[in-house]
């Protein structure tokens, strides 16, 4: 866009406007996490009147926090990767190539997000213990049926978003690679993949952030020794009281990752075919 | 033809116009018999669908004709077969729980089309604003996703923590600092909680849009808009006439299935709310939460679910032929 | 190429991780004979310190017997979820805690081993155990398939400085008193024409303690949940007079405060009355909550009944509340089981574990011990032996709980809003929350 004075204006308040919309509750999360307990408990105060850094001490023993943490680790970049890999692949699939049971394959994918999530809970987790049972692959309170699950989760998002995003990719970028030889998967991995860097990159981002918040199904298939983030957080409200300002400190530490990843990977939103590729 | 329901711009005639595309190679040249490469693509993504998703979908189907309860659960294999009984307790218009139902159905689909409409305003407010380069453009873009990354659970306890009746900041800052409401106001209980589940929602699901149409609006090269603006195009005709059209494929999509988890919400309400939610705020989801799991209830809760799979396919089934009419033929 | 190097490097991550997790399965909680698995409820103000404390009392029990005890405590919010789990697929543990209302909706499912016969013996047989929480251990003429571990019971919680402010020499015995002393105590301290310091407190949006009130208001009101039939009943006399009282003190007796609608922890009712913003209120073991903000101004007394001699279930106070303990019918180890329950309800560990989690042991042979000779406990003590009665006793007591629960909060959300509450509308309230409880049963 050309950017003239009106829009320059415009600009700024449009993004005033949605930074405070963002800042107001975060800006009650952070002074929240810094006010001691008994101050938290009674009328809200925009200015802390005492501030203390105890709550960010005190999550890591009111709750395991770092046993959890290394979980949510584990499982989130695991099922982050694996499902990125598999919808690259299956959506390429879908945007270039023909086979059967395409069109199918795309609906009943699509359905899976039309049916309430609660509902898959209970099937999951029985059909789960049945694959213990037959090959002993231990699926319930173990990594592996939690990146299984959500690597899954994040598939259909993917797959279409990712199809509509290779469509839109001009045809004659891989067939040039094709006819230099390196062949429709060579092509896929040297021109598509590295064009499709945005689209890429904004489909990883929601399956680290789906992982990586997921409640319910992490509540029934985790341990004690994969608990993860997630539910630790709900901890911090347990029988007697709830620990406000822990609360909101934890959350300030374990919303960390996901921002940091974020900024680093930020940059390679703005990539592609605006720069020319095509020529 | 018949219309094909594949995701979007899967044939030639729908790409974005390219001006510096070269002239497209002769039809012949197009693969179009099937790719055995294709099966193998598609395969590892096939499996874990149909392992996660598919296997337990149908399973969770088969519910809602069977009574599941605690006398039945522990041995589900063998739990009796009830047909469409519970179809019918959850539809007969006379049951107490199919009004529950028709009255959620009705919120919800008022409640997906608001919190849509403001999700994907911002969404692409933010995108279209942070899309040219400036100096602090990094961290804005970090600062909107926030919103979104912070997990569910998280975001929406904050907001209940304002929205508290006596204590909270919202309250605090329309009555004592701002002082124009009297009384303080419930949100969480009557008719404002609606409107606080709207809210949440909205504001947690924003930069998710945001995100998606960041991503999309790469895809335009700025000569269009360089060559438009020379033209005389103003600001307001450059993004009706060049910017919307050209994300549509991707928008198209983002939509539907940002209507399709908005829907199908359950956290927000649950976490403000606890498992039973005010009246006027009772939700699609939670509903049927609470006729399984509160109630032991799920071969109610199944055909629930099942009658809303139905619904939902078929008004996507709508919309997919309404937004994406062209270029979906078989050759 | 750059690209190629992704791919592999995802791949390996991949792999790496499907690998590792295979070797990293957590225990599935039957099988091998010497460690049993135990899942433990939240009691404790932190999950941590219920592991602390459960700990001292399971390394106990490996001494005795050798056998080890792989410990997990569940929060509440997932506990429930949980045990659903374990019992529709057979996997679980082999001893678990449980809400003692749940127990007779557990016990309907059959995926627990009933306490009867050589097992009843093993532990000591029925008589130990103080009556009316074992009476909460599964349904009437059948074996129960949990016993209790810890009894808890409502009492009423006054400030006693409040109190001698506004003359009042004793607690209420009575409702009538209760009203009249609480409209004593709802005034304005400073004198800016709001009122800030109420008669009493309560949590409105808590289900599960409006569904308790209803319980216990009804029966003082001679009116039951369920008939005779076990057919749910909500609309009759009683259940809608007692439910009219607890509703009244915010819509008609104006004593509660319109915000306490909101409160949907127990714990509210703690801080409110720590802040000296309410005079009374009715909760099972706020100590160690009102110790923590230092606390120290009240005293406990009996819940007031419709007359200060009311005995039977005319005299109920409080529902039996409290925690049992039930072993898994799948469990591969049964006999270290209910060896370990055996464990927990001895003597020794009930004085231990109730002191420590300030509950009330369900023995009746641990109330000797001097940790439970205070006012409090004493007071306690009688109300669940003798004005206890356990929450209606059907498997579909959780959804009563829940329907009954909301129609209470919803009630409570328009008196809070200024809308009036007649008895029509309490009636046609629990009437509706009525018809939605027969659906599949």
């Amino acid at each position: 866009m050309i950017e003239t004075r009106g829009f320059k204006v415009f600009r700024f308040f449009g993004l005033a406007f949605l930074s405070l919309v963002v800042i107001v509750p975060l800006y009650v999360v952070l002074t929240t996490s810094i006010k001691p307990l008994a101050d938290v408990q009674g009328l809200f105060t925009w200015i802390p009147s005492r501030v203390t850094l105890e709550p960010y001490v005190q999550i890591w023993q009111t709750v395991p926090l770092a046993s959890y943490f290394k979980n949510s680790l584990i499982v989130t970049i695991s099922a982050t990767v694996l499902s990125v890999a598999m919808a690259v692949l299956a959506a390429y699939s879908l945007a270039r190539l023909r086979f059967r049971g395409q069109r199918s394959f795309s609906l009943v994918v699509l359905s899976t997000q039309m049916f309430p999530g609660i509902l898959f809970l209970l099937p999951l987790f029985l059909i789960f213990v049945q694959i213990q049972r037959t090959i002993g692959v231990q699926l319930t309170g173990s990594y592996l049926g939690l990146i299984i699950t959500y690597m899954t989760f994040s598939l259909p998002f993917s797959i279409w978003m990712l199809t509509g995003y290779f469509a839109s990719i001009p045809k004659e970028l891989e067939e040039a690679s094709m006819i230099d030889g390196t062949g429709r998967l060579g092509a896929l991995f040297r021109v598509i993949i590295p064009v499709a860097k945005p689209g890429i990159i904004a489909v990883a981002v929601y399956a680290f952030i789906t992982a990586w918040g997921e409640v319910l199904f992490a509540s029934v298939l985790t341990s004690k020794d994969t608990r993860t983030l997630s539910i630790g957080l709900r901890a911090y409200a347990s029988q007697q009281d709830v620990y406000w300002n822990q609360l909101m400190a934890a959350s300030v530490v374990v919303s960390l990752p996901v921002l940091i990843g974020f900024m680093l990977v930020q940059k390679h939103l703005i990539t592609g075919l605006s720069s020319g590729a095509v020529k | 033809m018949t219309v094909n329901v594949l995701p979007p711009a899967t044939a030639e005639e729908d790409l974005p116009p390219d001006p510096h595309q070269q002239a497209p190679l002769e039809p012949a040249k197009r693969k179009r018999h099937r790719s055995p490469l294709a099966y193998f693509l598609v395969g590892p993504a096939a499996l874990a669908e149909l392992l996660v998703h598919i296997v337990p979908m149908v399973l969770g189907i088969w519910i809602a004709f069977i009574t599941l309860n605690q006398l039945s659960i522990a041995n589900w294999v063998n739990a009796p077969f009830v047909g469409l009984q519970n179809f019918v307790t959850a539809l007969d218009p006379s049951s107490p729980i199919a009004g529950q139902l028709y009255g959620a159905l009705g919120r919800t689909l008022m409640f997906t089309v608001i919190v849509v409409a403001i999700a994907w305003s911002m969404g692409m407010l933010g995108a279209v604003l942070l899309t040219s380069s400036f100096k602090g453009r990094g961290i804005l873009r970090t600062l909107f996703l926030v919103p979104y990354a912070l997990p569910s659970y998280v975001g929406t306890i904050a907001w209940a923590f304002m929205f508290n009746q006596r204590d909270g900041a919202i309250n605090r800052f329309l009555v004592d600092d701002l002082g124009i409401l009297q009384d303080r106001p419930f949100w969480l209980l009557g008719g404002n909680s609606f409107w606080a589940i709207v809210i949440v929602t909205a504001w947690q699901f924003w930069p998710f849009a945001f995100l998606m149409l960041l991503a999309a609006l790469q895809n335009i090269p700025g000569d269009v808009y360089e060559a438009a603006s020379l033209d005389g195009a103003s600001l307001w005709k450059q993004f009706t006439l060049i910017t919307l059209p050209m994300v549509k494929p991707a928008n198209a999509v983002l939509l539907l299935i940002m209507s399709l988890w908005i829907f199908n919400q359950f956290n927000v309400p649950y976490v403000l709310f606890g498992p039973a939610s005010p009246e006027q705020a009772t939700l699609i989801s939670p509903l049927i939460y609470q006729q399984s799991f509160n109630n032991w209830n799920f071969g109610l809760g199944g055909a629930m679910s099942v009658m809303l799979l139905v619904v939902l396919l078929i008004a996507s089934a709508f919309y997919i032929r309404m937004v994406l009419p062209k270029g979906q033929h078989d050759d | 190429m750059h690209t190629k190097f992704r791919w592999l490097a995802a791949l390996a991550v991949g792999a790496l991780s499907v690998g590792s997790m295979t070797a990293c399965s957590a225990s599935g909680g039957s099988g091998d004979a010497d460690t049993i698995t135990y899942w433990a409820s939240n009691q404790a103000p932190t999950v941590e310190r219920d592991a602390e404390v459960l700990q001292e009392s399971i390394d106990r029990y490996t001494e005795e017997t050798g056998v080890k005890v792989d410990l997990e405590v569940i929060p509440w919010s997932d506990l429930y979820n949980r045990i659903l789990t374990a019992v529709s697929s057979g996997e679980g543990p082999d001893v678990l805690n449980i809400g003692n209302t749940w127990a007779v909706s557990l016990q309907s499912s059959g995926a627990f081993v009933p306490w009867e016969g050589d097992a009843l013996e093993q532990i000591g047989g029925k008589d130990r155990f103080v009556q009316s929480s074992f009476a909460t251990g599964g349904a009437e003429g059948q074996a129960p398939t949990s016993v209790p571990i810890y009894g808890l019971s409502y009492s009423l919680y006054y400030n006693t400085a409040m109190f001698e402010a506004a003359g009042i020499t004793e607690p209420p015995a009575t409702w009538d008193e209760f009203v009249e002393d609480a409209k004593k105590l709802t005034i304005d301290t400073d004198g800016d024409g709001s009122i800030d310091q109420w008669g009493v407190t309560m949590a409105g949006s808590s289900i599960s303690n409006n569904a308790h009130q209803a319980f216990v208001r009804g029966l003082q009101n001679g009116g039951s949940l369920y008939d005779d039939d076990g057919n749910p009943d909500f609309g009759n006399d009683g259940v809608v007079a007692g439910v009219k009282q607890w509703v009244d003190l915010m819509a008609v007796d104006k004593v509660v405060s319109p915000s306490d609608a909101e409160s949907v922890n127990g714990a509210d009712m703690a801080a409110t009355f720590a802040d000296g913003q309410a005079a009374m209120f009715f909760d099972q073991a706020p100590g160690d909550n009102l110790k923590s903000r230092d606390f120290t101004d009240y005293a406990a007394a009996p819940v007031p009944m419709e007359t200060a001699d009311a005995t039977g279930l005319l005299g109920t106070q409080s529902h039996v509340a409290g925690i049992n303990v039930s072993v898994f019918e799948n469990s591969g180890n049964k006999d270290a089981a209910i060896a370990f329950v055996k464990h927990l309800t001895s003597d020794a560990e009930q004085k231990y574990l109730n002191e420590s989690f300030g509950a009330l042991p369900v023995v009746t042979a641990a109330y000797d011990d001097p940790a439970f000779q205070t006012d409090v406990i004493k007071l306690k003590q009688v109300t669940l032996a003798d004005h206890a009665q356990p929450m209606p006793l059907y498997p579909s007591e959780g959804q009563m709980e829940t329907l009954v629960g909301t129609a209470i909060k919803n009630l409570l959300a328009t008196a809070a809003q200024g809308g009036s509450v007649s008895e029509a509308d309490v009636k046609s309230a629990l009437e509706d929350a009525n018809s939605q409880m027969s659906s599949g049963q």
